[in-house]
């Protein structure tokens, strides 16, 4: 039995002498490699059970017009079958390029793309910031570091209640706004404002994460680089951009795509600070998806899920792209 | 390079006259001024992060639903009164014992379930290798709306809306992927030599896995359990709508409960709040340098 650990050398496919015939290869790549396949085999079976199966299932749902009244259900004793049909690539249609396809998907899209990119460039800039401010030699930096990470520390579900309070009306953010004689926004009623403190909501649980994720890859760059450009005569601002940014790159181009992905689907901030049905203009496409599904009366399967496999395209689109990039300037993710 | 001159020479005007006659600094030593800003911006940011945890701890001990509405007043009349009727006379513990079912549950299954492959994919290169990464890496990223209409449909087929097992399959389909990832972090950082020895003696790989690496990566497993547990602790979109029952509520639904479009006991639900954020924030406490690491320095080359 050959060993198949090559020690990640990045060895590539391909660099074989000339290739055998394909019931030679299958056969050949069976001895050879079966214990691989063995050991990643229940991941393969769990995953196409929960998630290809349902998958392909939804992407089979978006070419119908299901909703609950007319799939299979059960009130009582009687089964109701399903009487959905097949309509092909209409929902796409029209959620794209239906009538008020602008009200109903775009103006979503914009607003998550711009929450998307705030978010992560507000967890990013605060979560380096006090990443470097940690960094240096401080008294009392552990109980900072213990205290900033609270956000993280406790459930979003829980945090988010906590926020919910403070911003309604005569909740104490605008009793603090008033005191200052400053004008007092309806943050749970106005879209603006809606907008607005979910970002700021998001803000806050978010970079804990960044912070110490950064904290970590300044820990991790050599200190004798720092030493070195002193002795050269590098400013604070030139040690930082060329010591400091470039040893961050690795975690970063990390930390900014899982920042992405995740604020991008973000479900529990929108969702638990407005409720379910208020908001409608400061829905992102995750929770409007939701709504659409799960939300209103009749439930709009079809609809939710072609939203989902939308939005997953554009997330798959997207870290192609990253990735793509990064590659290009000859980085590698580490995820 | 002109630059470079340009920007030294100016450096030296700006700072030569008013640094020179003071005492030389080590490096690591910053001026007073600097300090302060340090520590301000800090405790600014502490308070920041602490105050709205501490707010809901300090409404929940006001005694009436509207007391958020004056908090001065909690002052004169504290009282554990939220507690004691939480634990009484809410589902509170059945939701605990739901949330405790659903997230061990997924934690023992994701983590059994991806730890082979974790050690595959860190030590093996055969062919799909890259392949079977980016899909360990794209199920990571399914917006919650993706997968919720279709298990919807078939949980309900198979009878296991509202049931613990349906919620857990449901969570292990983002969890087992990323605990491959976590696990694989892990490994890369166990060294090859000690694969090499046991196949040297004369382990096959999976006697190598069991006997050698598995041991060794107990704090990798830990971190991969904890994360797991987290995430499905915390879910809130697929819990509201899978779980009808009210007694099977997870304890990110019960909260829910306190807050309806009529009625909002927001002093009961601050209390749970607290008491939920507790024993949760204190685990976290107790492993996060291990999450950290694990989140982060999982390097692949992909």
């Amino acid at each position: 039995m050959t060993v198949a650990i090559d020690r990640a050398t990045g060895k590539r496919r391909g660099d074989r002498a000339p290739r055998p015939g394909l019931g030679q290869r299958l056969k050949h790549s069976y001895q050879k490699y079966w214990y691989a396949y063995a050991m990643i085999a229940p991941v393969v079976i769990v995953l196409g059970v929960l998630v290809l199966y349902p998958l392909v299932y939804g992407l089979y749902l978006t070419l119908t017009d299901a909703n609950s009244l007319n799939t299979a259900r059960t009130i009582g004793v009687n089964h109701i079958d399903a009487t959905y049909k097949f309509i092909g690539l209409d929902n796409y249609k029209d959620i794209l390029f239906g009538p008020l396809s602008y009200d109903r998907f775009w103006s979503h899209f914009i607003w998550t793309v711009a929450w998307t990119a705030l978010c992560v460039a507000l967890h990013y800039t605060i979560g380096l910031g006090l990443a470097l401010l940690l960094n240096q030699k401080l008294r009392g930096r552990t109980l900072y570091r213990l205290l900033l990470i609270v956000p993280w520390a406790v459930p979003t579900f829980v945090t988010v209640f906590g926020w919910r309070i403070m911003l309604s009306d005569g909740g104490i953010i605008n009793s603090f706004l008033h005191m200052l004689h400053l004008p007092q926004p309806s943050w749970l009623e106005d879209t603006f404002w809606q907008r607005f403190a979910a970002i700021m909501v998001n803000t806050w649980c978010g970079v804990p994460f960044m912070m110490i994720s950064l904290l970590g890859g300044l820990q991790s760059i050599d200190a004798s680089l720092y030493e070195a450009a002193e002795m050269d005569g590098a400013s604070a601002w030139q040690r930082f951009r060329y010591v400091t940014v470039p040893g961050l790159r690795s975690v970063s181009s990390t930390v900014v795509l899982l920042g992405i992905i995740w604020t991008f689907n973000q479900f529990a901030v929108i969702f638990l600070l407005f409720g379910p049905t208020s908001a409608p203009d400061a829905q992102i496409l995750v929770t409007w998806a939701y709504y659409l599904g799960f939300g209103q009366q009749p439930r709009d399967f079809a609809q939710s899920a072609s939203y989902g496999i939308l939005l997953l395209a554009v997330l798959i689109v997207f870290t192609s792209f990253y990735r793509r990039w990064l590659n290009r300037n000859e980085q590698q993710l580490a995820i | 390079m002109s630059t470079t001159t340009v920007e030294t020479s100016a450096a030296v005007t700006d700072d030569g006259p008013a640094r020179r006659p003071r005492r030389i600094r080590g490096r690591e030593e910053r001026s007073l001024a600097a300090s302060l800003a340090s520590h301000g911006i800090l405790i600014a940011g502490s308070v920041v992060a602490l105050f709205p945890v501490g707010w809901l701890v300090f409404l929940s001990l006001g005694p009436d639903e509207d007391d958020y509405l004056h908090p001065g007043g909690i002052w004169k009349k504290m009282t554990f009164d939220n507690y004691s009727f939480v634990l009484q006379h809410t589902s509170f513990f059945d939701w605990l014992k739901s949330s405790l079912i659903v997230s061990l549950g997924t934690t023992v299954l994701g983590v059994l379930v991806a730890a082979t492959t974790g050690y595959a994919v860190s030590r093996m290169r055969f062919p799909g290798y890259r392949k079977f990464m980016w899909v360990l890496l794209v199920t990571q990223m399914f917006p919650v709306a993706v997968l919720m209409v279709p298990m919807y449909q078939i949980l309900s087929d198979l009878g296991l809306i509202d049931s613990y097992l349906g919620l857990i399959l449901v969570y292990c389909s983002t969890a087992v992927p990323y605990c491959a990832w976590l696990l694989k972090g892990y490994f890369d950082t166990i060294p090859f030599e000690i694969d090499e020895a046991g196949r040297v003696d004369g382990l096959s790989p999976f006697g190598t896995f069991a006997r050698l690496i598995l041991p060794l990566a107990k704090p990798g497993l830990a971190v991969a359990a904890f994360y797991s547990f987290i995430t499905a602790f915390g879910e809130v979109a697929f819990a509201t709508t899978f779980m009808l029952d009210d007694q099977k509520y997870t304890l990110a639904v019960g909260l829910q409960t306190f807050i309806s479009e009529h009625d909002a006991q927001r002093n009961l639900m601050a209390a749970t709040a607290v008491l939920i954020a507790i024993p949760v924030s204190v685990f976290f406490y107790l492993v996060q340098k291990n999450l950290v690491a694990g989140l982060t320095a999982g390097g692949t080359k992909g």
